[in-house]
């Protein structure tokens, strides 16, 4: 691995000094030199240059012949034989990049019980779905997803695979990238084929307040985690059918040293914020916890599900499954309300993506306030249950 | 038991600027944190031994992280909440690497160690992909589990645990050796005790190189790393929309009026 200038193209400005992090770069005679004790090959001043003039040659080639990989393929998440929401996104933006590439599009399903899930799917413009069924398939296992994706993988060689960039998609397909040793992007918001023919993938990090695209160039599948209610749900198919491909895994990729033993469903209310439309947060201002019930009636009133800034969590005021934020859950609703939030960076992270933010805060200097569309500035315990007082008038009640 | 315990040294605030004129993250004066998750992670790593050694199985914690000399000040940190020593993974030749190469050095280190159980936090505050924990998992071939929200039951041979998911709680059990990750609901860490500071302060770090640990040169850093960044920018602002104040009862009927527009009623 190595870092050099191209002389003829450096003007000698100096910026990639002030871009290094670790201090590693002088000007000298008006074209920087690196120490190389100092530099850690992170690429910041190649990106600073404005002329192009840094390279780091990371001695890299693909090890594989990279045309034997078709396809764009999606991760058919299902429980209980239903197939996951983010399955119908992903097949949405599946579809576009395998036009792009003039490809394939198909869904790959480990599960047991799963013929309802696979017809729901073939309803949808997909070309082909793999099907992989077993026992011991029915729930979701890390270890045994794993190792059955890892070999459907081997065998069919898909050139892209999504999945949604859930608990469970976040946590195997991991794995999958290892035994693949391929590159895996999490929870990616921006995907699109490049004219070189590889998958931008653009996803946020520093809880959003960077955007970093990224490519796996020498290595295949590409593959990414896909951000839910990013992309829309794709609009099903006008014609044709999707051709089912049966896969019977083999019984050594099926063991696994864990086990479900039980599943606690959280009946209380619709706690699975992440997949809401519509999500009504409550925050310190509410003052206490009996005050949350302001809140729900609302939630109740409009659909929504009902979430919780951090401060509220750590009161103890509601339960931590609530927690929207950087320590607590990314959502990105069409609708996020805010009440009594006043919107710390952290709490920021987890919602600014959302279609449409209102917030309702005392305090008219809340930062909440700059990424809201709609701000209100007035006493959230007053104003919501006036709301839903005319609401229930409007319906008649 | 030995317990291990994977933590990051991240920057102390997410709200990072990047230089308009460079493009790239400004990084000079930014002060450094344990990732907020890992502090979980690693007390309830003290907590597991605490609870194994007073079952008769006398544990220890060590903790490890992957970064530059200064992610010492991290690992001393840990040690002052409970770890008992600490090793760091520290070598040029691991600089830029992806979750992929992350992953590999740090198993590479959790074999050199013998880990029976290792805790990680779900994910990290910068790079946010949580994708390290279930790597090491796999590349150290043992069980996992991600998304903990409480142990219920140990030994020396498998754990009993509440994951976290979208829809509830699962209910595991796990054999051991085992990779796991937190979630901030499974405790509340202890702050550092003056023991803690005493033994954090007079703590021997111990450091590896790549060689040390046997970690295939080809595999890791920049080199080793499948996935490339191409690209940083920052997302433009949303900026505030309309801000209204009043009465309240006109503030409820523009609220109203608002989510009706929005078909939302």
């Amino acid at each position: 691995m190595s870092i050099f200038v191209t002389p003829d193209k450096c003007v000698g400005c100096g910026v990639c000094v002030g871009s290094c992090g670790n201090g590693a770069i002088e000007m000298k005679d008006n074209v920087p030199v690196f120490d190389l004790e100092k530099c850690i090959m992170c690429g910041a001043c190649v990106q600073a240059c404005p002329c192009e003039a840094i390279t780091i040659d990371a001695g890299k080639s693909a090890a594989d012949d990279l045309s034997a990989y078709k396809g764009v393929w999606v991760f058919g998440e299902q429980r209980d034989g239903k197939a996951a929401e983010v399955v119908f996104e992903l097949i949405g933006i599946g579809r576009k990049l395998a036009d792009d590439r003039n490809t394939d599009l198909s869904v790959v399903i480990l599960g047991d019980n799963i013929d309802e899930a696979v017809e729901k799917i073939a309803a949808y413009p997909v070309d082909k779905i793999y099907v992989c069924k077993d026992k011991s398939l029915a729930n979701y296992d890390a270890e045994r997803y794993c190792k059955v994706l890892t070999e459907v993988v081997r065998e069919y060689k898909p050139e892209i695979l999504l999945a949604g960039a859930t608990t469970t998609g976040r946590s195997f397909m991991s794995g999958v990238a290892i035994n693949l040793y391929t590159g895996l992007t999490a929870d990616c918001t921006g995907l699109a084929i490049g004219e070189d023919g590889l998958l931008q993938q653009t996803r946020p990090a520093y809880g959003g307040n960077i955007m970093a695209t990224i490519l796996c160039p020498y290595t295949r599948p590409q593959m990414a985690t896909v951000r839910h209610k990013v992309f829309p749900i794709s609009p099903k198919r006008e014609s044709g059918a999707a051709e089912i491909i049966n896969v019977s895994p083999k019984a050594e990729l099926l063991t696994s040293r864990s086990e479900i033993l039980d599943f606690i469903a959280d009946m209380s209310e619709k706690v699975n914020i992440v997949d809401a439309d519509i999500i009504i947060s409550g925050g310190r201002g509410l003052g206490c916890p009996e005050n949350f019930a302001v809140v729900r009636e609302l939630a109740d009133e409009i659909g929504a599900a009902v979430g919780a800034s951090r401060a509220a969590v750590d009161a103890g005021w509601i339960p931590y499954a609530h927690q929207v934020g950087q320590t607590g859950k990314t959502v990105c609703p069409k609708l996020y309300i805010a009440c009594g939030i006043s919107g710390a960076v952290q709490h920021l992270a987890g919602m600014s993506s959302s279609d449409t933010i209102i917030a309702i805060n005392k305090d008219k200097n809340a930062p909440i306030f700059d990424v809201a569309d709609y701000g209100f500035v007035g006493d959230v315990l007053e104003i919501l249950p006036l709301v839903v007082k005319k609401i229930k008038a409007a319906r008649g009640l | 038991m030995k317990i291990c315990c994977c933590i990051k040294q991240v920057p102390g605030t997410t709200e990072v600027k990047i230089n308009p004129e460079t493009n790239t993250l400004v990084r000079e004066g930014v002060e450094t944190q344990i990732n907020p998750f890992d502090l979980y992670a690693l007390e309830e790593a003290v907590r597991v031994k605490e609870r194994m050694t007073a079952a008769g199985d006398p544990s220890t914690v060590t903790v490890i992280t992957m970064g530059p000399p200064q992610a010492e000040d991290a690992l001393r940190e840990a040690i002052s909440l409970g770890a008992d020593d600490a090793v760091l993974l520290c070598d040029r030749a691991v600089a830029g690497s992806d979750t992929w190469c992350t992953s590999y050095t740090l198993a590479c280190g959790l074999k050199k160690l013998n880990a029976d159980l290792v805790f990680c936090g779900m994910q990290a505050i910068d790079g946010d992909t949580g994708q390290v924990g279930p790597a090491i998992a796999v590349h150290m071939d043992t069980a996992q589990a991600a998304y903990l929200a409480e142990i219920s039951d140990i030994n020396g041979s498998e754990m009993t645990a509440r994951r976290l998911t979208e829809e509830g709680y699962e209910v595991v059990k796990v054999k051991l050796p085992a990779v796991v990750t937190v979630v901030k609901e499974i405790n509340e860490p202890r702050t550092p005790s003056l023991r803690g500071k005493m033994a954090a302060k007079k703590a021997q770090i111990t450091v590896w190189s790549a060689a040390d640990i046997e970690a295939d040169v080809d595999k890791v850093g920049l080199k080793g790393s499948p996935t490339q960044v191409v690209k940083i920018m920052t997302p433009p602002g949303r900026g505030g929309g309309d801000k209204f104040e009043g009465e309240t009862e006109e503030l409820a009927d523009k609220l109203f009026d608002t989510l009706k527009t929005m078909e939302v009623i």
